[in-house]
């Protein structure tokens, strides 16, 4: 694919005015990292506030009379438990209870929804939602993705930088809990919500002022003073979600692995009104217990695991690694395995093939890294 | 713009070769450090190993990516760099310094020779970028 093809989001320029190694991310020319680089970047968020650019991700209204009801049929965590001004991390599964994608569910109001879902799996999502949509369902279905920039700023700092740019009381806003204000004279959508183990924001606004946006938080983030924000690439975002011990897309969840196999049975409500796509064959899976777990390890030598390496537990090959890196803030090498379900017990020994090399690795409880509160 | 010292001679694989005799400290370049990004841990052969020329002996593995590191000279591994294993972030700070990794007792030093001078490897930058 040459660089004409990718698409961009509204911050391209500025990624590449910071020094952004831009790379090909699932059809969109992004930043993996800025100069500082990953490690940097990863700390700097930890310690301080990192700024994201997530506007490749797909937002989707579905508004009308029966929108909580459609959406409740389609993913896995409760809608009608939503109130307005609140979101909640979901699934939407398949009919074998595999995962389409994970995404955010945002309640405006009882008959207004926004999907916020991953940006690689956007059409493929569309698709889907469509193929589930009929003039039964009572409610419309509309791809609003070209109409958000979405810049995400995380970390210690992050609500003290934001609060300069708002009116918007962020104190009162609670974790995954939103609203809409005005940032920088700016019309926005404010979520407390983010994708690294840290306190933060989400902040949805119109494309033509994400440079503007951009630009009004790294100054009041103090970018280039060595305590100061810096802009955080992929990497950093992977590594980050990793030591939170998140799911990514593709990775810990595919169409094949449903969510109670991933640590995800806290979002995948069995027994809600209704039920939903793929509830029948998640609840046989649960009842004989999943074959499969995805768990999280530590290497216990030296070496790296990574994607699609794969885990062995007595000299016999029986799983792979799903997302394996160095973990910059932990300084250990950690990842999610995808294992036989007796073996994907905190405890457990494995070995990772780390090219032809079996390198020890343990079995640990996730999350790897939990932020003090 | 990468850092190329004239001293040095360069490989095709983005390695640098310091000849001192029949001794060859070897690193990456600066480019080659560029491209990887952080590098958190190098995984180096044993010191008693062989190798021949252009042959994979070790690794250097960044946040994202890991990369094989091949020698551009054949022979036998005298030392390895182990302070890179408390100081990784050397190979970013100073690939030509306290990043260097090993150093081989050349079979044949004409080896050495073949590589690339500093113009050279420039000109090859150059005309792969």
């Amino acid at each position: 694919m040459t660089d004409t093809e990718l698409k961009r989001t509204p911050l391209n320029a500025a990624h590449r005015s910071l020094g952004g190694k831009m790379i090909d991310f699932g059809g969109w020319d992004m930043p993996v990292q800025y100069s500082a680089g990953v490690l940097e970047e990863h700390l700097r968020c930890r310690n301080a506030a990192g700024l994201f650019d997530v506007s490749h991700m797909g937002e989707v209204w579905v508004e009308g009379p029966g929108a909580i009801a459609f959406v409740n049929w389609l993913t896995t965590n409760d809608v009608s438990k939503l109130v307005d001004g609140q979101a909640h991390y979901s699934c939407m599964t398949n009919e074998n209870g595999g995962v389409v994608d994970d995404l955010l569910v945002y309640r405006f109001g009882p008959e207004r929804l926004l999907l916020v879902v991953n940006a690689a799996t956007t059409d493929k999502d569309l698709s889907w939602i469509n193929s589930q949509h009929s003039t039964e369902s009572g409610c419309t279905v509309r791809n609003a993705s070209p109409y958000y920039c979405q810049i995400a700023i995380q970390g210690p700092k992050a609500e003290s930088i934001l609060q300069g740019l708002t009116d918007t009381d962020l104190s009162a806003i609670k974790y995954y809990w939103f609203t809409e204000g005005v940032v920088d004279g700016v019309e926005a959508i404010i979520s407390r919500t983010g994708y690294t183990g840290e306190d933060g924001f989400e902040v949805y606004a119109a494309p033509e002022f994400a440079e503007q946006l951009w630009n009004k938080m790294l100054e009041a983030g103090r970018y280039g003073e060595p305590d100061g924000i810096l802009p955080c690439g992929l990497a950093a975002r992977n590594t980050l979600r990793l030591e939170a011990a998140m799911s990514l897309y593709g990775h810990e969840i595919t169409d094949d692995v449903m969510p109670i196999q991933a640590n995800l049975s806290w979002i995948t409500k069995l027994g809600k009104e209704g039920g939903f796509i793929g509830r029948d064959a998640i609840a046989t899976a649960k009842e004989a217990g999943p074959r499969s777990l995805i768990a999280g390890f530590e290497m216990t030598e030296p070496g790296i695991a990574r994607d699609g390496y794969d885990v062995f537990v007595n000299g016999e090959k029986c799983g792979q690694v799903t997302s394996g890196s160095p973990a910059p803030f932990l300084k250990k090498n950690i990842g999610f395995a995808f294992l036989p379900a007796e073996f994907a017990k905190p405890g457990q020994e494995i070995k990772i093939d780390i090219r032809g090399k079996h390198v020890g690795a343990v079995i640990v409880p996730t999350p790897f890294y939990k932020r003090q509160k | 713009m990468s850092n190329i010292p004239e001293n040095l001679r360069y490989s095709k694989d983005h390695e640098w070769v310091a000849v001192d005799g029949d001794l060859a400290t070897i690193g990456i370049t600066d480019y080659a450090q560029h491209s990887l990004g952080d590098v958190v841990y190098v995984d180096f052969p044993r010191v008693g190993d062989n190798f021949d020329a252009h042959a994979a002996f070790g690794s250097v593995e960044s946040v994202k990516a890991v990369s094989e590191i091949f020698t551009p000279v054949g022979g036998e591994v005298t030392e390895v760099n182990e302070g890179l294993n408390d100081t990784p972030e050397s190979v970013n700070g100073d690939p030509y310094g306290d990043g260097w990794m090993v150093k081989v007792r050349m079979s044949n030093p004409g080896e050495a020779d073949a590589l690339m001078s500093s113009a050279e490897y420039e000109e090859y930058l150059e005309a792969s970028s």
